[in-house]
């Protein structure tokens, strides 16, 4: 008896670990792009467009997540047809093969818009085949895993997510530092791109390996295979209200949650609190260190306790205490005003001059590095731009940048932005088995991958876009792009905690 | 709990429309108020696109909210066979 649980423990171990490093590996692929959506912003776009490059890139890093949903569809539907094991090989395929060839795209300047274009057709392919993929191994899992733990199980394919962006934040740093930051501006931000061929490879080999899900096997073989799952899902009432459900009331809110944490906490304190590039992602990465573990302790924790009130509550406290979060990262880094205090010592100024593309006017910028009292430093740049015409007066602005923390503001916004990544883990934790018991075997794949793409695509990706946007215009405030994740996950948790039941159905065979 | 899901789903089938009047307002102000402010952000073609995704999604939290107020949700399937 124990050699047979010992078997059986080593094949589900053998099954989550080739599931977990395809979704990894899809997820590491996907969010590169958005890692470095500043400096692909430079590169796609004429060199002075500002604010709109940065907006237009996130517009296409966008793009992906909102046809996630499409790829759900598609590739959903293949999988409860055919099978999930070729289904989810396919997406994985489409993902690398268009991850590296976004590296070898030419910039602007050689092939002008068609950049962006190309950019975004391989981006939209990359959002096809991610909408495919998660339902396939969360699928996979899930009908593999006995029940009770289920939740522990597929948690394990829950932390892909979170450890692709580490990855891909990790990479980014690596390469960064070893070709430094001109080099890497230039052509080094490529190869976080082109690595992703070699480890796509290495994740078809193992999933070539893998056999068909039990569940489904034998599904096909008493004929029962839906033979459209995609009328079986939507156009059927019954099935239909509860995708209905599981959108509107866990992962419209578990998207928002997820890409507030793990998404904007990092683009907020790089691009408003003008935090070091490599400062702001070594938080990042700290806090999902830390934090990453909890998936699995919360997945577990919801085969004990039920899916429905961890979600919850991940979503309430992030209504609660974003503002407050964000509003310390403003006043922890607000240099400006520390230094009419707090100013220990100030480098000599570093003048450069630059003529202002398409016209005679110059830039003349005086940069200076400063340091604080409490160990904090910043570059403060003063750029004046001189007109060419006589008569005209210069125009003068300061720039600060790359803030640098001192410890125990290091340390705080670390905790501050680990608890957000902490409420990721409790609303992300769960859901996938909270999706699987939702659904019959036959559409299963269809039936989860949509609601899951719509919430965590569409409304997730959606925030630092969206975010980003309403904090750009006149009269906001920078917490102003805030609402969006507050509002969405405050309508989830409201519809999650009146129409969703705690206590699902936990045979999936059927 | 079943009045209130019922109450609910009222409230979800005025809010659908509602989002959508909302952001058509928000785009037009908003692209109004970048073209005056900033100069180099044009955000129509971002607005178009936010608003054409939002309205299927509003039309479901509309479908949603009448299941809601017809009772659909009052009780949940417990089997698969109930779907």
């Amino acid at each position: 008896m124990q050699s047979t649980d010992k078997n059986v423990s080593q094949s589900i171990t053998q099954v989550i670990a080739a599931s977990s490093l395809g979704t990894l590996i899809e997820w590491y692929d996907f969010y590169i792009f958005g890692s470095l959506a500043v400096i692909i912003g430079q590169q796609l776009f004429p060199s002075d467009a500002g604010a709109s490059a940065l907006i237009n890139t996130l517009a296409i890093f966008a793009a992906g997540f909102i046809v996630r949903p499409f790829g759900a569809l598609v590739f959903g539907r293949l999988g409860d047809l055919i099978g999930r094991k070729y289904t989810f090989l396919l997406t994985l395929v489409l993902m690398g093969g268009s991850t590296f060839l976004i590296g070898l795209i030419p910039s602007y300047s050689s092939i002008g818009y068609a950049a962006p274009i190309l950019v975004l057709i391989l981006r939209l392919v990359q959002g096809l085949a991610l909408g495919g993929e998660y339902g396939g191994a969360a699928t996979y899992v899930a009908e593999h895993a006995p029940v009770g733990k289920r939740g522990f199980f597929t948690s394990w394919i829950q932390t892909t997510a979170t450890l692709g962006l580490f990855l891909s934040l990790g990479v980014i740093v690596l390469t960064k530092n070893m070709l430094g930051a001109e080099a890497f501006a230039d052509w080094g931000w490529r190869i976080p791109f082109l690595v992703s061929i070699l480890l796509v490879g290495v994740s078809i080999y193992i999933r070539m390996k893998m056999h068909e899900s039990p569940v489904f096997t034998k599904l096909k073989a008493e004929g029962k295979v839906s033979t459209n799952p995609l009328k079986e899902s939507f156009q059927k009432k019954a099935n239909f209200k509860m995708v209905l459900l599981a959108l509107f009331g866990a992962t419209m809110g578990q998207g928002v949650i997820w890409y507030t944490g793990q998404f904007y906490a990092q683009s907020f304190l790089e691009n408003t609190c003008k935090l070091d590039f490599n400062e702001s992602r070594y938080i990042l990465l700290w806090a999902i260190l830390f934090a990453t573990p909890f998936f699995v302790v919360f997945g577990s924790w919801s085969d004990k306790v039920g899916r429905k009130w961890i979600m919850l509550m991940g979503m309430l406290l992030g209504v609660i205490c974003y503002r407050p979060i964000y509003q310390y990262f403003i006043d922890a880094t607000n240099v400006k005003e520390f230094q009419k205090t707090e100013l220990k010592s100030a480098s000599a100024p570093v003048v450069e001059r630059t003529l202002v593309k398409d016209t005679k006017d110059s830039l003349v910028t005086t940069t200076t590095l400063k340091t604080l009292n409490n160990g904090m430093t910043f570059k403060e740049a003063k750029i004046v731009t001189i007109p060419d015409a006589p008569a005209t007066f210069p125009e003068e602005q300061t720039v600060i940048k790359d803030v640098t923390l001192s410890g125990p503001t290091y340390i705080i916004i670390i905790a501050l932005v680990f608890f957000q990544v902490l409420l990721v883990t409790m609303v992300y934790g769960p859901i996938a088995a909270f999706l699987v018991e939702l659904f019959p075997t036959k559409i299963r794949y269809t039936s989860m991958s949509l609601p899951y793409h719509i919430g965590n695509g569409v409304f997730g990706g959606l925030v630092p876009f969206i975010a980003t946007l309403v904090a750009s215009f006149s009269g906001s405030t920078p917490l102003s792009g805030l609402w969006y994740p507050i509002g969405i996950a405050a309508l989830s948790f409201v519809i999650g905690a009146v129409y969703i039941d705690n206590k699902g159905d936990e045979n999936v065979a059927d | 709990m079943n009045a209130l899901k019922k109450f609910l789903g009222i409230l979800w089938m005025l809010l659908g429309p509602v989002i959508i009047i909302f952001l058509f307002m928000q785009a037009s102000e908003k692209i109004g108020l970048a073209a005056e402010g900033i100069a180099r952000t044009n955000t129509t073609l971002q607005w178009s696109i936010i608003i054409l995704i939002f309205i299927p999604i509003c039309a479901g939290l509309v479908i949603f909210g009448y299941y809601g107020w017809k009772g659909e949700y009052d009780k949940l399937p417990r089997t698969s066979a109930d779907l």
